[in-house]
């Protein structure tokens, strides 16, 4: 049986399958039942019943989010299916792989989406800077419509389905939900309030569902051989495989397609071939810049949601982002802060305001000149920008490096202060 | 030369430019694509900017006339996004990832050697009109950081690379 669902057609040494290629191996099986006579009703239940999460960060179940969408004849007519492919989360590689590596792929797990909840159109929100991505799909697209799965009566089934490629004017915060949506549809990407949700209320006022382009990359298998299999291919308490990466000082960084439920220290020892030499793990973020640094103690917890969750940490987007012995915390957190402080919306005085202030906290450290009141401002902010405090999830992400930096190395930055430079520059 | 603020409204009081044939046609194309004409506004900015490498008052202006939008509301557009140039740049555009996978691999060093190589900093333009400099969040590459793009192409393992050999390819390319 397959045991790497996402990435099995991949081989970046030559160009991605094309239509036939990749129906030659069980490609658009999906596609077929719902021309067998598979109701929409019956791929959401398949989709539950596998327990496929997303995949974009927040890991909120895929299935469940897709009920929320009305249904029936009292539904409104127009409803919209969006992939998020505008990965910028820093330190996450893993949609490009996806796209660039098995374009049909994700086209097939969309038409499978839109079929669920009925959606006649479909937009793929594309990072601008990925060019490439976007060479590779509008050619897959024009494929899949020239062999009718895109267009009116796809398959004698009545359903009608566009697929419109979209590329982004740029800007973090458009990966976050509501705020892609009003990048979509043309206005500065805020984020909106919720409720109204967007599978009541999204695109245009429309019905809609946003999923990451990993999370679409799971249904095709699902569709194809099942919930059974689907489930089985876990180690651990959540289902199927995911992508993870590791990035930094490791001897051979990259991204590879794992069960869930694998040991950390496998993916960073065996996988990524440990530490360069003369390095030691520090600590890591393990998925993405938004999340809370683990430790070397944490190694041989598995990577699993609720592991990850009990180390104080998110699985999010399962890309590790590796801090080594010899390289500074506190300039690492530092440029995570900049990062966040140029990428807020601006929308929220908390996140405005409080991500430049803590910015210029951490120039100060790198410049010498940090102080303890500086360190105490700097905690203020973990809370002041955390959870429930600001309008979307942005600076409570940035919270997370920095709430678990200044206590796992509440040393370093004491010597940035007592020592006023930073101990790592030579 | 006007101040900062004068030059944020300018859209609103310059003439607007004409469109050109090939621009209108493409804006047509994106009206299919969405359900208004806001929608399409953001297309039309990234429409002009392919053509002329950038979004001038005029153009802006003329953009909002044609589809019949708020100038004010489409400069909001045009000023948040940052893919979105509201100034002149070169002829490539290097968006340069400072991200954290790329610092921790030493992106500020190789920064360093292609201001020098080019004799500019970020947010400026080489001299003669070749290169323009720009930070961007990750690029998504990160085991093979440092990373930059040079116009539409992905550029990587900065720190290996012949970085004098990368940007002459595209000072011979544009000649």
């Amino acid at each position: 049986m397959v045991s790497n669902p996402l990435t099995r057609n991949i081989d970046l040494s030559r160009p991605p399958f094309d239509l036939a290629a990749y129906e030659a191996v069980d490609g658009y099986r999906g596609l077929r039942e719902i021309a067998r006579g598979l109701e929409p009703s019956d791929v959401l239940d398949k989709v539950k019943d596998s327990g496929l999460k997303g995949r974009g960060g927040a890991g909120f179940p895929t299935g469940l989010k897709w009920s929320f969408v009305p249904m029936g004849d009292d539904a409104p007519k127009q409803k919209y299916f969006v992939v998020n492919a505008d990965e910028m989360e820093p330190g996450t590689f893993k949609d490009r792989l996806l796209m660039e590596g098995d374009p049909h792929l994700l086209i097939d797990g969309m038409i499978i989406a839109s079929y669920a909840i009925q959606a006649n159109t479909a937009y793929i929100f594309l990072r601008g800077e990925y060019t490439e991505s976007e060479r590779i799909l509008r050619k897959a697209l024009a494929e899949a419509r020239e062999r009718g799965y895109l267009g009116n009566n796809i398959l004698d089934t009545g359903f009608d389905l566009e697929i419109i490629l979209h590329t982004s004017a740029g800007r973090y915060i458009c990966g976050e939900e509501t705020a892609l949506l009003n990048a979509l549809e043309g206005k500065r990407a805020n984020p909106r309030a919720k409720p109204p949700f967007p599978q009541v209320s999204g695109l245009w006022g429309k019905p809609t569902i946003v999923n990451n382009v990993e999370t679409v990359c799971n249904l095709p298998g699902i569709m194809a051989w099942g919930i059974d299999w689907y489930r089985g291919l876990t180690k651990g308490n959540d289902h199927g495989t995911k992508l993870f990466g590791v990035s930094g000082k490791v001897r051979s960084p990259g991204c590879w397609e794992l069960p869930l439920g694998t040991p950390i220290r496998e993916l960073m020892e065996v996988y990524a071939g440990g530490m360069r030499d003369g390095l030691e793990l520090k600590g890591f973020l393990p998925g993405g810049g938004s999340t809370d640094f683990m430790l070397p103690e944490h190694l041989d917890l598995n990577l699993d949601y609720d592991d990850i969750a009990g180390a104080g940490s998110r699985l999010a987007t399962g890309t590790m982002i590796v801090l080594d012995s010899q390289t500074c915390p506190v300039g690492m957190i530092g440029n995570l802060m900049t990062f966040f402080s140029h990428e807020s919306c601006g929308y929220c005085t908390p996140c405005r305001d409080g991500l430049p202030w803590v910015n210029e906290i951490f120039r100060a450290f790198e410049a010498g000149k940090g102080s303890h009141r500086d360190l105490a401002i700097l905690e203020e902010h973990v809370d002041y920008l955390g959870p429930g405090k600001t309008f979307c999830a942005l600076a409570p992400g940035a919270t997370a490096p920095l709430g678990s930096g200044l206590r796992y190395f509440r040393e370093d930055f004491e010597r940035h202060i007592s020592e006023q430079r930073c101990p790592y520059k030579q | 030369m006007n101040t900062e603020e004068n030059q944020l409204i300018a859209s609103t009081t310059v003439a607007a430019d004409y469109l050109r044939e090939t621009e209108i046609a493409e804006i047509e194309h994106e009206r299919t694509l969405y359900p208004d004409a806001r929608a399409v506004g953001l297309e039309a900015l990234k429409i002009v900017q392919k053509h002329r490498g950038w979004v001038s008052d005029e153009s802006l202006r003329a953009v909002a006339e044609y589809l019949r939008l708020p100038i004010a509301e489409l400069e909001g557009v045009a000023t948040f996004f940052n893919l979105i140039y509201r100034r002149p740049v070169g002829r490539n555009v290097i968006l340069y990832c400072n991200s954290v996978s790329c610092w921790i691999m030493g992106c500020e060093q190789v920064k360093d050697k292609i201001a020098g190589e080019l004799g500019i900093d970020f947010g400026e333009t080489t001299t003669d009109g070749n290169f323009t400099l720009i930070p961007v969040p990750c690029l998504g590459d990160c085991d093979r950081a440092p990373v930059m793009m040079v116009g539409p192409d992905q550029h990587r393992n900065l720190d290996r690379a012949d970085l004098g050999a990368i940007f002459a390819q595209y000072r011979k390319g544009k000649e």
